[in-house]
């Protein structure tokens, strides 16, 4: 019975304070994510493609149409904010469907077993969507440029557009994660996603000022947090193009999205294992 | 010495169908206990409160000393589990999962690398450790699975069916393991089994569960005899459990059920 006194069991052991606990857990979530995209970049890769299509094909036909009209701004310079902001919703939005099939393997419930809170397993998860919509961005910017977009390169604009993309697109993969715990099917989770893609992408000003919206529209892109990511984005990207809300307003509406969406999913992460 | 896992009238319903009904038990520091019982008995439901991730309807229940209602965190700190499905993540190697593991339950920086080793030699995975384990066979997975759910130490170790879909080379393996960690480190475990050679094997304790209730519980010797004279562990749960065929006995939801446990054993096969 040696063998037992020689063992030591956590209790023994120091552990950091909560709060240092939470960013570190986070971040060990986080980094797994992304080491997985490391491992197989395939579909990080596929998504990258669809950011093209709209701005090579939707972009330079609707140009030429004139029908939108953006004032001074030449319409690609107009879009290239909104197709990322787009592109990145569309690949968060189904991000819920990889912690549904975690919840199937199993994988979940070792990580809920684990001492972490359940926060900073959500928290981790956003960081990932967050980050993972940075290839998205780097290849917006790098077709934008040959399309010939007037994008602002100076160091300050490009860390503010990658910090509204990161928070954004947390956002939005944790709105998934939330709906994810709803539903629970993967099944049921692909029809709802689709079904939610398209209303917060039109009732958005990523293809078309809300100007031009009916009066209803106008209403409700201004409680849908794409707006506001589009708002920053064009801002901070694109030069000479003009904001409808303060940038500070526009980072408020985002973080406090994040923030919520982070709480709720927090509080039903959990119930996915049951 | 208290009770590693000790429950008080512990209950859990779903609706109208009661999963685990009043169960009280204790299972000593140290013991490997097995839980049996047909499927739907509530074995999976007791480990899932046992475990924190399901909250009890009533009863209490503490592990390793903590209370599961009051002290969640200090529970989790305190145990490792191994679930049916899969846990470990197959887009990951088996060291980033080892250290994943190491990392959530912050082991000191200077341990975990000597730790995870340990840990790789012990399972026989060193030469695998940077594959990715959805390249690994189902022996493997499950000793990866039983290594990370042992990296902290924990004092409780739960695993609901080690062995489902693996082939009989690899289950006596993963039966050797959990007897030498049981040597080594003195965990106590709390294993449920639907295969009787295995609980008959491994087990110093066993409780037949039916219908969400402790319908028995003694030593696999002592329970195969109550069971009749010459008769073996098969034939105990027969008698405690019934015929095992009801139609009516089982919980609800079984296809899914059915469904997994295939899905389980084809990918771990």
């Amino acid at each position: 019975m040696t063998s037992l006194e020689r063992v030591e069991r956590p209790a023994a052991w120091a552990e950091p304070p909560a709060a240092i606990r939470f960013v570190l857990d986070a971040w060990t979530i986080a980094e797994g994510e992304l080491r997985k995209l490391r491992h197989d970049p395939t579909e990080l890769l596929t998504r990258a493609v669809q950011p093209i299509l709209w701005l090579l094909v939707f972009g330079q036909v609707m140009a030429q149409t004139r029908a939108i009209s953006t004032g001074n701004l030449p319409y690609e310079d107009f879009l290239a904010p909104g197709i990322l902001a787009q592109s990145a919703l569309f690949s968060a939005i189904f991000f819920g469907i990889a912690v549904i099939w975690e919840r199937d393997l199993g994988v979940l419930h070792k990580y809920l077993v684990s001492p972490a809170a359940r926060s900073a397993l959500v928290t981790g998860k956003a960081l990932a969507g967050g980050l993972r919509a940075l290839v998205q961005a780097a290849m917006v910017y790098i077709v934008a440029l040959l399309i010939g977009v007037h994008l602002r390169l100076d160091p300050v604009s490009l860390v503010g557009v990658a910090l509204v993309v990161v928070i954004g697109s947390a956002a939005f993969a944790t709105f998934s994660l939330v709906i994810a715990c709803l539903v629970r099917t993967r099944e049921r989770f692909m029809g709802i996603g689709q079904i939610l893609t398209m209303p917060l992408f039109f009732a958005s000003s990523a293809i078309y000022p809300i100007a031009m919206m009916p009066g209803w529209l106008k209403v409700v892109a201004q409680v849908n947090p794409l707006t506001y990511q589009v708002d920053a984005l064009r801002g901070l990207m694109v030069q000479g193009a003009t904001e409808n809300f303060p940038l500070a307003l526009d980072f408020g509406v985002l973080i406090a999205s994040t923030v919520v969406l982070i709480a709720i999913a927090a509080r039903l992460y959990p119930r996915l294992a049951q | 010495m208290p009770p590693a896992i000790s429950t008080h009238e512990l209950t859990r319903r779903f609706d109208d169908l009661v999963a685990v009904n009043a169960l009280s038990l204790d299972v000593q520091a140290g013991e490997v206990f097995g839980l049996l019982g047909p499927n739907g008995a509530g074995k999976t439901t007791t480990i899932k409160m046992l475990i924190t991730l399901l909250p009890p309807t009533s009863g209490e229940a503490s592990v390793a000393g903590h209370d599961i209602r009051h002290e969640p965190r200090l529970v989790r700190r305190s145990i490792g589990y191994v679930p049916q499905l899969l846990s470990s993540d197959g887009a990951l190697s088996a060291r980033e999962n080892l250290m994943t593991s190491a990392r959530l339950y912050h082991l000191p920086d200077a341990d975990r690398t000597a730790r995870i080793a340990e840990a790789l030699e012990f399972m026989g995975l060193e030469s695998s450790a940077d594959r990715l384990v959805r390249t690994f066979s189902g022996g493997m997975v499950r000793r990866l699975e039983i290594a990370q759910a042992m990296l902290h130490r924990p004092e409780v170790l739960f695993l609901d069916e080690p062995t489902v879909g693996l082939d009989p080379t690899a289950r006596k393996a993963v039966w050797g393991h959990i007897r030498e960690l049981r040597q080594a480190e003195g965990t106590t475990i709390l294993l449920t089994t639907h295969y009787m050679d295995e609980a008959a094997e491994l087990c110093s304790r066993v409780g037949f569960m039916h219908l969400g209730k402790l319908v028995a519980l003694g030593t696999p010797a002592e329970l195969s005899e109550q069971a009749g004279k010459g008769k073996d562990l098969d034939d105990a749960f027969t008698y405690f459990t019934g015929s095992g065929l009801s139609e009516t006995g089982e919980q609800g939801g079984q296809y899914r059920d059915v469904a997994r446990t295939r899905r389980t054993a084809r990918r771990l096969g």
